[in-house]
């Protein structure tokens, strides 16, 4: 009887050996799907206008981004304009986009997408300066940033 | 003396480093894509050239400082932008441009009603969106998008009679695989119904 008495008691421990595993595998995932945050925002986070008809901007690294919004300070008004770390005026939006462009190849540059992230309370008359801007110095491929949605009736 | 065994690697501290890392992505990664209503800009040309375009094929679209929509001088919501745009478009009432000296010919793809006050053809088709300086861009990008809907409906619709496909699917297609015979259609379709937006100055 001695034999079967020599049985531990008390319930084992689970076995955390698989742990790593799990947590490297969400590691992984989080890895590929997710893309680096580049800019710190100094204005107010744009609350993206929603339209159905969107497209995916192919080639992120082809993209340069501006951001329209109001200031954080809620005194000052009107919509100012964000590329990259700074707070720019719209006559500087050529010599910004000339940066950009010396940082790619040649043969890519005629690839290049601006995107406008702007927010839907953002007047258009910032908006169609920044146009104009883009049109003098020929980055005619622009795409207005929004989340894709059927709803409209939040846009005003 | 008793042989030492390999003493094995503590791993316990493993789990600890990945959720370290974990944490450190989650924190510094965004997980939106970027998708946007994508739109080419006209060229600055120095010569101005006077295109003389004909009123009635002209869809004057114009935007007001209280987000209020003008179509042809009439009062509409943004809903119904589309279906105007649609009719508009798609009107076929007359010839189309002529290409190297050959006479325009009837749209004979249009589904309109052919009407002769309204839109000749849909490569002369023109909407014009007219905004104001105050205008939220909220209300501009839903004008935008309402318009694209418009063309992307066309261009499905013919897709859907001709290739028996939308075009939405075909696009699909050729961004999965693309071939030189979706490249064809899709110019087609594209060539059929092209997108000829123009803004006007903003209202001050």
């Amino acid at each position: 009887m001695s034999k079967f008495k020599k049985k531990k008691k008390g319930t084992p421990g689970i076995s955390t050996a698989s742990l790593p595993d799990i947590v490297f595998m969400l590691l992984f995932f989080f890895m590929v799907s997710t893309t680096m945050r580049e800019t710190d925002l100094l204005i107010k986070k744009p609350a993206l206008p929603v339209a159905s008809e969107v497209k995916k901007l192919e080639h992120k690294s082809l993209v340069s981004t501006i951001y329209v919004g109001k200031s954080k300070d809620t005194r000052i008004s009107g919509d100012k304009i964000q590329v990259n770390d700074k707070i720019i005026a719209v006559k500087d939006i050529p010599s910004f986009i000339y940066s950009e462009r010396a940082l790619r190849k040649e043969d890519e540059v005629k690839f290049m997408t601006t995107s406008i992230k702007a927010d839907k309370d953002a007047s258009v008359g910032t908006v169609l300066d920044i146009k104009e801007q883009l049109r003098d110095i020929d980055a005619l491929k622009i795409s207005f940033s929004t989340s894709k949605g059927t709803d409209l009736s939040k846009n005003f | 003396m008793a042989r030492r065994e390999n003493a094995e690697i503590n791993a316990g501290s493993m789990a600890d480093i990945a959720f370290l890392l974990l944490i450190f992505f989650l924190v510094t990664t965004t997980m939106d894509v970027d998708s946007g209503i994508a739109r080419k800009l006209p060229e600055k040309t120095d010569q101005q050239s006077d295109v003389i375009v004909k009123e009635k094929n002209v869809l004057d679209i114009v935007v007001n400082r209280n987000n209020q929509l003008l179509v042809e001088n009439e009062y509409v919501k943004v809903t119904d932008i589309k279906r105007l745009a649609m009719k508009f478009i798609d009107n076929g009432g007359g010839l189309g441009t002529p290409i190297d000296d050959k006479p325009g010919e009837p749209c004979d793809y249009c589904g309109g009603a052919k009407d002769p006050s309204s839109s000749d053809h849909p490569s002369k088709a023109v909407i014009s969106l007219q905004s104001d300086r105050g205008t939220t861009y909220g209300m501009y990008v839903s004008v935008q998008n309402e318009i694209e809907a418009a063309y992307n409906q066309l261009r499905n619709d013919l897709s859907l009679k001709r290739y028996s496909r939308s075009y939405d699917a075909l696009l699909q297609d050729y961004n999965d695989n693309p071939t030189e015979s979706l490249k064809v259609k899709i110019d087609d379709l594209k060539d059929k119904y092209p997108q000829i937006i123009t803004e006007p100055e903003p209202i001050k």
